[in-house]
C-alpha cells in the first residue's frame, strides 16, 4: 500500500514542487515574514495613534513673546494664560509648546514656532506643517489648504481652544462615548485584505511563473514525453500552492490575533469556503496567464499587468470608495476586490454564508472560466 | 510493412513560418540497429527527431513506430520510447534521486529500477546532490539515465555527448554499446561528432538542409567515396569526414 502511495506520480509531483519550495529562502520571506512585517508597520502606523503633535507657524515673533512696544496679541494671551513652555534652539528659533490632554482621543501638542512668511512656506511645502497663524485687526487669521484634513483638525481644535477663556482643563469631554465595537480599526480593516492580496500573488508568481519557466526550459516538453497525465501536472502545482498559501495565510491571522487581538466575528466555514473559492479564481488566471508563452519576461509582465491594477484598485490599503463613482461597480467585481471585501465582511461584520455566498460563487466561475479557457489553449510543448 | 522495423518514417515535411526545418525525408529503422543522424547546426535533426518523438507534429508524411502511430497510440508509444531532448533542465533544486523517482513514477516503476540506473549511468556518489550542482557531463548522464528508466525498446538521443570531453563521451558509449547486447535496444543518435557516428552506430543518416544527403553503413559510405575520383593522388585513408566535406562542401563543425 505504502508502495503505491510512493510510486504515484501525483505524490511525486507534490512532493517535487513542496521540495521545491522549501528548498527556496526567497520564499519564506516574501510569503510569510513580509506580509507580517507590512501589518505590523502598517497596524502600528494606523492603529496606535496616540499624542498627536502639530506645529503651526506663527508669523512674527511678537505673537509669542512681548516686547516693549507691542500692542495686544490674542495667542500671545492665550499661551500666556495657559503657561506654554518656552523653547529657543539655538539657531534662535523660538517656540512655545502647550498640550492639550484629552482622556478619550488622546493627547494633542500645539507647537507654536516663530518665523516669517517665506520660511512658513518652505515649511508647508515640504509637508513639516500645514497651518500658518496670523493676526489682522485683532483676530486670528488661519492660512491652510481647505482639502487638507489634518490642516482642517488643527483649525477646528484651535479655534476652539482660542473661543476658551481661561485656562484649559484636561478635558474629559462627557458626550464622547469611546466605541469599543472590535472590527473598526484600520488593523481589522488591513488583515482580510493582505490576506486576500497573499493570495493573488502567491498563486499568481507561484504557479505561472513556475509554468512557464517550466516550458522554457523545455522541462515541460520533456515531462510530457512520457506516460505522465497531464492532469496531475497541474493538480499537484496547484494543491501545493494552495497549502502554501493556507499556511501563509494562517500565519498572518496568527500575527495578527497576537499582537492586534483581531478575531474573526462571522461564519468561519464560510470564511474557509470563500478563501478556497478565492485560491481557485487566481489559480484559474494563473493558469491561463501562463497558458501559452515560454518567456518569463512576457510572464512577469502579464502577471503585472494583471495583479497591479487590482493592488491599487481593490481597496487593500485604503478603501476604493474614494474613487469616482462611476468606476466603484467596476472594481467590486475584480477577483481581489470580491475575495477582500468577503473577507472582511466575515472578520469585521460577522457575515456568514449568505452574504458569502455571491463571492464565492463569482470567485469560483472566474476560476472555472478562466482554467477551461487557458486549457484550450494551453502549450504543453 | 516490413514487422522487424521499428521506426519508419514516410516523405516527412515540417516548416516553421519561412523555414523549412524539414523537407522530404524517409527513413527505416530495424530493431537493434544503432542510427546517426549526422549533420550541422540547423540542419533539421532535431525537428525530424521531435517528430519521431511524438512532440512535433509533421505538416506532411506519415511517421510509424513499431507499426503504430501517435495519433492511436501514444499511451503504447511512450511506454516504450526513452528519449533524451536537445536541452533540458531538470528541476534544479531536486537532487538526482528524487529526479530519478520522480520521473520513473511516470512510468510506474519503483525503486529498484532507479538504483539500477542510478549504477549504469555511475551517479550513486551523486544521489543526494542537488541537480543544480552537478556538472554538464553529470547532467548528461542524469538525461540518459532518465531516458533509460523504462527499458525502453526504442531509445531518441538528441545530441547526448556535445559539449563532453572524449573520456566522458566513451563512458556514454560504452552505457550505450551495453544497452545493445544485454536489451536489444534500437536506437537513434544525432550528433555532430564523426567519431561517435563511425564507432557506435551501425547506420549513418547525413542530413542537411532538411535533407537526407546519403545514408548508409560506414563501409558503403566510404566504399562511395572511392568511387569518385576526388583526390587523383591519395596519401590517406578516406574518411567519414572526407565524405561530409564532398556532400556539403563544409566541416562538420563549421
Ligand atoms: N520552433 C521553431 N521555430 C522556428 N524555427 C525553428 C524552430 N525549430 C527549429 N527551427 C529552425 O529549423 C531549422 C532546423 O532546426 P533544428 O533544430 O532541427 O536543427 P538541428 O539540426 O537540430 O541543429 P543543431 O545541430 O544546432 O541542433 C533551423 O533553421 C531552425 O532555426
Ligand atoms: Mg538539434
Amino acid at each position: 500500500m505504502i508502495e503505491r502511495i510512493t510510486n504515484n506520480q501525483l505524490y511525486h509531483l507534490v512532493m517535487a514542487n513542496i521540495r521545491e519550495l522549501m528548498r527556496e529562502p526567497g520564499v519564506l520571506f516574501w510569503g510569510i515574514v513580509f506580509p507580517i512585517l507590512m501589518s505590523l508597520g502598517l497596524g502600528i502606523a494606523f492603529t496606535k495613534k496616540k499624542d498627536i503633535i502639530t506645529t503651526v507657524a506663527v508669523i512674527g515673533r511678537n505673537h509669542l513673546v512681548k516686547s516693549p512696544d507691542d500692542s495686544a496679541s490674542i495667542i500671545r494671551n492665550f499661551l500666556q494664560i495657559n503657561k506654554a513652555g518656552t523653547q529657543i534652539s539655538k539657531n534662535g528659533g523660538y517656540s512655545k509648546t502647550l498640550t492639550i490632554r484629552n482622556d478619550k482621543m488622546g493627547n494633542t501638542m500645539f507647537i507654536f514656532q516663530a518665523m516669517d512668511w517665506k520660511h512658513a512656506m518652505v515649511l508647508l511645502k515640504r509637508g513639516n506643517l500645514n497651518l500658518i497663524l496670523d493676526e489682522k485687526n485683532g483676530a486670528v487669521q488661519y492660512h491652510f489648504d481647505p482639502n487638507n484634513p489634518d490642516a482642517q483638525l488643527a483649525y477646528l481644535k484651535l479655534t476652539k481652544l482660542f473661543s476658551t477663556t481661561g485656562r484649559i482643563a484636561t478635558a474629559s469631554d462627557t458626550e464622547i462615548a469611546p466605541l469599543t465595537v472590535s472590527g473598526t480599526r484600520y488593523i481589522d480593516f488591513l488583515v482580510p485584505g493582505l490576506i486576500a492580496m497573499g493570495v493573488m500573488m502567491s498563486s499568481m508568481w507561484g504557479i505561472s511563473y513556475a509554468i512557464i519557466e517550466r516550458r522554457s526550459k523545455k522541462l515541460l516538453r520533456r515531462m510530457v514525453a512520457t506516460p505522465m497525465k497531464h492532469s496531475n501536472f497541474l493538480i499537484a502545482l496547484i494543491t501545493v500552492r494552495v497549502l502554501m498559501n493556507f499556511v501563509e495565510a494562517g500565519l498572518l491571522f496568527l500575527f495578527a490575533f497576537l499582537a492586534f487581538d483581531i478575531t474573526i466575528q462571522g461564519n468561519v466555514p464560510a470564511l474557509l469556503t470563500l478563501f478556497i473559492a478565492g485560491n481557485f479564481a487566481f489559480a484559474g488566471i494563473s493558469i491561463f496567464i501562463s497558458s501559452n508563452t515560454a518567456k518569463t519576461e512576457i510572464g512577469n509582465g502579464l502577471i503585472n499587468a494583471f495583479s497591479m491594477p487590482m493592488m491599487v484598485l481593490s481597496g487593500i490599503f485604503f478603501s476604493y470608495h474614494n474613487f469616482p463613482v462611476w468606476s466603484i461597480p467596476v472594481i467590486q467585481q475584480f477577483p481581489l476586490t470580491l475575495m477582500a471585501d468577503g473577507m472582511r465582511s466575515i472578520f469585521i461584520e460577522g457575515a456568514g454564508f449568505s452574504e458569502a455566498s455571491v463571492p464565492i460563487i463569482v470567485l469560483s466561475s472566474i476560476g472555472l472560466v478562466f482554467f477551461v479557457a487557458g486549457m484550450k489553449i494551453f502549450r504543453w510543448h | 510493412m516490413d514487422d522487424k522495423l521499428v521506426i519508419e518514417v514516410k516523405n516527412v515535411f515540417k516548416s516553421f513560418k519561412a523555414v523549412q526545418a524539414v523537407r522530404g525525408i524517409d527513413l527505416r529503422i530495424p530493431a537493434g540497429q544503432f542510427a546517426a543522424i549526422l549533420g550541422p547546426n540547423g540542419a533539421g535533426k532535431t525537428t525530424l527527431v521531435e517528430m519521431i518523438e511524438g512532440i512535433q507534429e509533421p505538416d506532411r508524411g506519415e511517421i510509424f513506430i513499431m507499426g503504430k502511430t501517435w495519433k492511436g497510440d501514444e499511451t503504447y508509444l511512450r511506454n516504450i520510447i526513452g528519449l533524451s531532448l536537445q536541452e533540458t533542465h531538470f528541476i534544479d533544486k531536486l537532487s538526482v534521486w528524487e529526479t530519478l523517482r520522480l520521473f520513473a513514477s511516470f512510468f510506474g516503476i519503483g525503486k529498484e529500477r532507479c538504483e539500477e540506473v542510478l549504477y549504469i549511468i555511475a551517479l550513486e556518489e551523486k544521489r543526494k546532490a542537488w541537480v543544480g550542482n552537478l556538472s554538464g557531463g553529470q547532467r548528461q548522464r542524469l538525461a540518459l539515465g532518465i531516458s533509460l528508466l523504462n527499458k525502453p525498446k526504442i531509445l531518441l538521443l538528441d545530441e547526448p555527448t556535445t559539449g563532453l570531453d572524449p573520456n566522458a563521451r566513451r563512458e556514454i558509449w560504452t552505457i550505450l554499446r551495453k544497452l545493445k547486447e544485454q536489451l536489444h535496444t534500437s536506437l537513434i543518435l544525432t550528433t555532430h561528432y564523426m567519431e561517435e557516428a563511425e564507432q557506435l552506430c551501425d547506420y549513418i543518416v547525413i542530413m542537411d538542409h532538411g535533407k537526407i544527403l546519403k545514408e548508409g553503413t560506414l563501409t558503403m559510405l566510404l566504399g562511395d567515396m572511392n568511387d569518385v575520383p576526388v583526390q587523383p593522388v591519395r596519401t590517406r585513408k578516406i574518411t567519414l569526414d572526407d565524405l561530409f566535406i564532398s556532400l556539403t562542401g563544409r566541416h562538420l563543425d563549421d
